[in-house]
C-alpha cells in the first residue's frame, strides 16, 4: 500500500520520464518528471546527509517549477516543507521562523538577499548549489523506509485572530487519500494540463501539483502579473492547450466580468472547479453559457481537512437569488452538522459544519492550545477517541439533502480567496504608534475590508505602516478615522454601529 | 482627472499617482486594485473598461488611464 506521497512521481518518473511535469512563464522555466526526480532527489541527499529527519525546511522561492521541485526535496530528505514568500509582510515571516525555528532555509537566487536579512540564526541554502549535491541513494532508500504516513508533509501558515498566524501540518495519508479522492471526483487524467493559478504558500495549490505527479499530466505556473489582465491570462491558457482550472473565484471573476471571456473562449477547458467563495451566480452562469460543455464543480473545505472535503457538479445555471450548494463531502469523509448543543442538526436546520476522516490535518504546528480547540473529541462518539475539525462554518442541508453554506461564527472572512481573521488585522493596527483602538469590518456584497480607528495617525500613516505588518490581500480596502469608536454594552467594538456608519457614508 | 485621482488615492494613499508611472511594472496595483479601478470608474465616471483596454499600458500610471477614459468617452 502506497505509504508515501512520493510514490506517485517514482511510478510516473519511469512512465513518462520525458514528458513535461511543470511549466512557467516561457519554455526555459518548464521541468519534466525526469529533471523534477532528480533535482528533488539531489536536495533530499542534501538534508539526509546533514542528519535531518521529520524537520521542518522553510522554501522561500520565487514562484516557478523549480519551487515545486524544492517542496519535493524536502520530502526525498524526509523532511516537510514550508512555503513562504515575498509578499510576506516581514513580520509574518519573522513570527513563522520563531515557531518553527527551523534548521535551514532553502532560497533561490531572487531571495537570498531578502534571507540574508531575517532575524534567524539558522543556515541559509541556494537551490542552485543544492542541486548539485550528488544523489545517495542508500541514503533516500533509507529515509522512505522509515517514513511513516502519519509524518508530515507540509505546514501551510493562515491566519490567526490572535495575529500570530496558525500553521496546519499535513500528512501523507490524509494527502494521499486526498488526491485519489479528487481525482476521481474531477476526473483527471494523463491527458490533463492544468494552470496553477493559487500561490504555492497556500494548500489549494496541492490540487495542480500532486495529481500532476500521480497521474503524468502537466501543471503550467501561471507567472502572478497576468492575472491583472484578462486578455493575457487567456492567451497563457489557449496558448498551452489547458484543459483544467482549479482557481480561486475572484480569478475566474477577472476572466469573465470585462467580457474577456465571451470575446476569446479558452476552448480546450474542460473542467472548472473553484474554490475558497462562493461563486457570484451572475458570473457563474456566463461562464456556463459561454462554455457549455465544461463540467463545473465547487469545492469546499479548510486547510484543516486537508485541501477540500466536499464538492458539488454545478451542472445547470442558476437563478439569480439562488446560492451554489457546498454539495457533499469527498468518499472516505463525514460530515456532520452539530447545534449550539452538540446535536446533530435536524434537517433543515442550522449547524456547525465540523468533518470527520482521515483527511484531518496532524493540528496546528507547535500549537497544543490551538489545535485542541478545533480538533476535538467527536461528541456523538463516547465509545472511544476520534478527532473531528470544527470549521467554524455554519451550514445546513437543503430539500436535496446537498450541504449549504450560511454564515461564519466569528469573524473570520474570505477575500480574493483567501482566509482572513479580522482580528488580525486589529491586532496590527492597534500595534501602531498614533492608534487607540480599531474595528474591522467586512462589506460582502462588494467584497471590501474596511478598517475604522482612533487616534492620532492619519489613514495614510496608518496604510503605510499596515503594509508592512500585513500580507497584501489582508490590507484594508478603506480606511476610516474616527472621534470615538463605537460600543457596546459590554466594552467590546460595535460592529454593527461600524456597519452603518459605512452604509451612511456609502449612501452619501 | 481629480475623481480619478481620489479614487486612486483612497487605494493607496502613500502612492503619489500625479508622478508614478510604474503602478504596474513596480507591482503597485493587484489586480483586487485593478477590479476595483475599473469599478469606481464605471460608477462615479460612467465610463465602461472592456476587456481588450485591460493591458498593462493603460494602467501604469494615472495619466495613462485618464487619457484611455478620455478615449472612451470621445467613442461614446
Amino acid at each position: 500500500m502506497q505509504n508515501h506521497i512520493l510514490e506517485y512521481l517514482d511510478q510516473t518518473v519511469r512512465r513518462v520520464p520525458d514528458k513535461l511535469a511543470f511549466g512557467g512563464a516561457s519554455d526555459e522555466d518548464g521541468m519534466t518528471f525526469a529533471q523534477v526526480d532528480h533535482v528533488s532527489r539531489a536536495i533530499g541527499s542534501f538534508l539526509a546527509g546533514r542528519g535531518l529527519w521529520k524537520a521542518p525546511v522553510v522554501v522561500f522561492m520565487n514562484r516557478h517549477p523549480s519551487a515545486v521541485a524544492a517542496f519535493l526535496g524536502v520530502l526525498q530528505g524526509g523532511c516537510y516543507y514550508v512555503p513562504i514568500d515575498e509578499e510576506m509582510p516581514r513580520s509574518r515571516i519573522d513570527l513563522i521562523l520563531e515557531n518553527l525555528r527551523p534548521q535551514g532555509i532553502l532560497c533561490d537566487e531572487s531571495t537570498l538577499a531578502t534571507a540574508r536579512t531575517f532575524d534567524f540564526e539558522g543556515e541559509l541554502w541556494l537551490y542552485k548549489e543544492l542541486v548539485r549535491t550528488e544523489t545517495d541513494d542508500t541514503a533516500l532508500a533509507a529515509v522512505r523506509a522509515r517514513t511513516i504516513d502519519t509524518d508530515p508533509v507540509y505546514v501551510y501558515f493562515t491566519s490567526g485572530s490572535t495575529g500570530i498566524p496558525k500553521g496546519v501540518a499535513g500528512s501523507h495519508r490524509a494527502l494521499i487519500g486526498y488526491i485519489e479522492q479528487l481525482s476521481e471526483v474531477l476526473a483527471f487524467g494523463e491527458d490533463t494540463v492544468f494552470a496553477n493559478q493559487t500561490p504555492l504558500y497556500f494548500d489549494a495549490s496541492l490540487k495542480d501539483i500532486f495529481p500532476t505527479l500521480k497521474w503524468g499530466a502537466t501543471a503550467y505556473i501561471v507567472p502572478k502579473s497576468l492575472f491583472k489582465f484578462p486578455m493575457q491570462t487567456l492567451d497563457f491558457l489557449i496558448r498551452h492547450q489547458v484543459n483544467t482550472l482549479c482557481w480561486v473565484v475572484s480569478a475566474l471573476t477577472m476572466l469573465s466580468a470585462f467580457g474577456a471571456l465571451q470575446e476569446t473562449p479558452p476552448t480546450a477547458l474542460k473542467t472548472v472547479a473553484f474554490v475558497g467563495e462562493v461563486f457570484p451566480v451572475k458570473q457563474f452562469n456566463i461562464w456556463k453559457r459561454t462554455l457549455p460543455n465544461v463540467r463545473f464543480t465547487n469545492l469546499y473545505g479548510p486547510t484543516e481537512g486537508t485541501g477540500i472535503c466536499c464538492y458539488y457538479h454545478a451542472d445547470r445555471e442558476f437563478g439569480l437569488e439562488e446560492a451554489i450548494p457546498i454539495g457533499r463531502p469527498l468518499k472516505n469523509t463525514e460530515i456532520l452538522l452539530l447545534t449550539d448543543e452538540n446535536k446533530p442538526a435536524a434537517p433543515g436546520e442550522q449547524g456547525e459544519i465540523c468533518i470527520r476522516g482521515t483527511c484531518l490535518s496532524l493540528g496546528y504546528i507547535n500549537d497544543p492550545e490551538r489545535t485542541a480547540a478545533a480538533f476535538v473529541q467527536n461528541p456523538l462518539n463516547t465509545s472511544y477517541p476520534e478527532r473531528i475539525y470544527r470549521t467554524g462554518d455554519i451550514g445546513r442541508l437543503n430539500e436535496a439533502g446537498e450541504l449549504m453554506f450560511v454564515s461564519r461564527r466569528d469573524f473570520q472572512i474570505k477575500h480574493m480567496g483567501h482566509r482572513i481573521e479580522l482580528g488580525e488585522i486589529e491586532v496590527n493596527a492597534n500595534r501602531i504608534d498614533g492608534v487607540r483602538s480599531s474595528g474591522c469590518i467586512y462589506d460582502r456584497e462588494k467584497d471590501r475590508i474596511i478598517l475604522f480607528y482612533t487616534g492620532e495617525a492619519t489613514e495614510k500613516e496608518l496604510t503605510v505602516q499596515l503594509k508592512q505588518k500585513l500580507q497584501r490581500y489582508m490590507l484594508p480596502n478603506v480606511t476610516k478615522r474616527l472621534e470615538a469608536m463605537p460600543l457596546t454594552a459590554t466594552g467590546k467594538i460595535d460592529r454593527v454601529k461600524l456597519k452603518e456608519i459605512y452604509e451612511t457614508e456609502r449612501k452619501k | 482627472m481629480d475623481t480619478l485621482l481620489e479614487i486612486l488615492n483612497e487605494m493607496h494613499p502613500d502612492v503619489d499617482f500625479e508622478t508614478c508611472d510604474t503602478l504596474i511594472d513596480d507591482e503597485i496595483l493587484d489586480s483586487f486594485d485593478i477590479v476595483s479601478l475599473i469599478a469606481e470608474i464605471s460608477n462615479q465616471m460612467d465610463v465602461t473598461i472592456s476587456a481588450k483596454d485591460i493591458i498593462p499600458e493603460n494602467f501604469n500610471s494615472a495619466q495613462a488611464l485618464w487619457e484611455l477614459i478620455e478615449r472612451l468617452e470621445d467613442e461614446e
